[in-house]
């Protein structure tokens, strides 16, 4: 088979021309027979990834309680299989922080055990103090 | 009365070129500095923008826009950089003095330079005039991100997007995060306007249809909108009679370009080029009145803050020998748009330096050379098997390949074989 693949590792977006033979109905990984296209290793690798088991980070914000801002923005630390998006937002909007919250901050660690955590991104002060950057 | 101060270099935004200016300056031996933001947070549009890709290039991993400002943040603070927040420049004269409305009342400052660096604004549905009734609803990316990122307010349930700028595409994917139903994306040109990863990752991942060449012709609603009409469009990008849809939709998100924001310095005598709409810079990014600098977005919009950090790091060296020395060497010779290329930046240089230029090609080309020439003789040359306007391309000329005679043509050239 071919396939056409967007790497999205990095802004050059190059577009990697895949031949590959897919896995059998039981089991197993496709066998790659060729990658062109990629400016980089990565994108080889990219590509590979893509055919056994695509992921994906995923950015959002938790409540914040108290702070001088409503929320405060979080991130994964790693990527996470695409299908457990959903189920990963739905998890991280059961959360509140109460301010203080600094960023890298876990809030969640390793999420439904996907190797992945949940960290504050954004710095977000208590209401009452005042005077610093961010 | 208006309180008089002095400062070396006064940075106009505290943005990522801000920011990248300032420590930039102060490595370069500039310490009287400071930095005026209209907000009341350092950070520019970072703050809003949470996802992650971000800082590839600065810091070899990928951060969101928050922590990628922090970084810079951090860095103001220790070295101690005086910045004011909540503050707005009211106007900069071209003798370079700049007057700030703060919240301990107006300051005139006389500064020895003045950094522009005061990013862009997003088109509106005024530039468009998409007949119909004004309901809300409709909203630029932009909003729709501060909205959901900075405000805790859910702005959406059904929605279209008219244009697929990065923002635009982004907010597909932040707005189906939060349980919006984003129907689809609809282009006027005939491919996307933002990077290809975001039409993956932030559509193609999401089962979010893009429709190229296709423009929105009639916003439906009083109150709410309530719906669309979308058509395609001829090569003229004009809509084609009889391909009207109508989509029922709450949201209207529009995605439709980047206006640097030139009020101040267009007050200050700067001189814009209207293919940028941006100031025109020297290679020392030295706009056409003697001490006033610009970078970042306010020059031309940049595809990756990485980029627009490396530009404002580059003029902090440049505008730091000027503060020292009170001029810089002269850039007589103009840089020239050539086939295929939509803008080239800087638009003067020396001959003398080495130089980077920045420029974006006017449409998608395939297996082509950017060539630069210096009047009948090729001074660079760069093969690329692809280039797209949604990509910003840099290229370092050395000064042993330059002369200091004659204008530089850069250009776009296509082989088809």
């Amino acid at each position: 088979m071919t396939r056409e693949f967007t790497c999205i590792l990095c802004p050059n977006g190059c577009l990697i021309e895949t031949e590959y033979d897919p896995a059998p109905a039981s089991e197993g990984a496709p066998v790659i027979r060729s990658v062109s296209g990629n400016l980089c290793p990565r994108g080889a690798e990219y590509v590979r990834q893509e055919l056994i088991d695509p992921r994906r980070t995923i950015a959002t914000s938790i409540l914040v309680i108290g702070g001088e801002l409503p929320l405060a923005s979080v991130r994964l630390t790693a990527p996470i299989p695409k299908n457990r998006i959903m189920d990963v937002m739905a998890e991280i909007r059961r959360y509140k922080v109460t301010a203080p919250v600094y960023a890298g901050t876990v809030v969640i660690h390793d999420i439904f055990g996907l190797g992945s955590d949940v960290i504050v991104t954004k710095t977000v002060e208590a209401i009452a103090s005042s005077g610093k950057a961010e | 009365m208006i309180e008089r101060r002095s400062v070396d270099a006064l940075i106009v935004g505290g943005g990522p070129a801000g920011l990248a200016a300032a420590v930039g300056l102060w490595n370069n031996g500039i310490h009287d500095i400071l930095i005026v933001e209209r907000e009341k947070h350092l950070g520019g549009i970072l703050r809003q923008c949470i996802h992650d890709g971000f800082g590839l290039t600065q810091f070899g991993m990928t951060l969101s826009g928050p922590e990628y400002a922090r970084k810079y943040i951090d860095d103001v603070v220790r070295m101690g950089i005086p910045f004011i927040t909540n503050t707005t420049v009211l106007s900069v004269s071209p003798s370079r003095i700049v007057t700030v409305a703060s919240p301990d009342g107006m300051i005139r400052y006389e500064a020895k330079a003045v950094i522009l660096t005061m990013g862009c604004r997003e088109r509106t549905r005024g530039a468009l005039a998409i007949p119909g009734e004004r309901p809300t609803g409709v909203f630029t990316a932009g909003v729709a991100q501060a909205y959901i990122n900075l405000y805790n307010r859910m702005p959406a349930r059904e929605v279209i997007i008219l244009g697929s700028g990065d923002i635009g595409m982004i907010m597909a994917r932040r707005l189906t995060l939060e349980g919006a139903h984003v129907q689809a994306v609809f282009e006027v040109m005939p491919y996307p306007a933002g990077l290809p990863r975001n039409v993956e990752q932030c559509l193609n991942d999401y089962n979010i249809p893009l429709y190229l060449s296709h423009t929105a012709t009639k916003i439906h609603g009083s109150d709410r909108l309530t719906g669309v009409t979308i058509s395609e469009v001829d090569a003229d990008l004009k809509p084609i009679p009889g391909t009207e849809k109508e989509y029922s939709c709450d949201t209207l998100i529009l995605s439709v370009g980047l206006i640097p924001e030139n009020e101040l310095s267009l007050e200050a005598g700067v001189k814009l080029d209207p293919r940028t709409r941006g100031a025109y810079v020297d290679e020392h990014y030295m706009t056409n009145i003697d001490g006033i600098f610009a970078a970042g977005n306010v020059l031309h919009v940049h595809d990756l803050v990485d980029y627009v950090s490396l530009e404002a790091e580059r003029l902090a060296a440049y505008a730091a020998s000027y503060i020292k020395d009170g001029s810089l060497p002269p850039c007589p010779l103009p840089v020239a748009c050539g086939e295929n290329v939509g803008h080239v930046l800087p638009q003067r240089i020396s001959g003398t330096s080495n130089v980077q230029i920045s420029l974006r090609v006017r449409q998608p080309l395939q297996n082509c050379r950017i060539v630069v020439m210096q009047d009948d003789r090729e001074v660079f040359t760069r093969r690329m098997r692809k280039a797209i306007p949604a990509e910003m391309i840099q290229l370092n000329i050395p000064a042993s390949k330059l002369s200091s005679q004659g204008g530089l043509t850069v250009m776009a050239v296509c082989e088809n074989e």
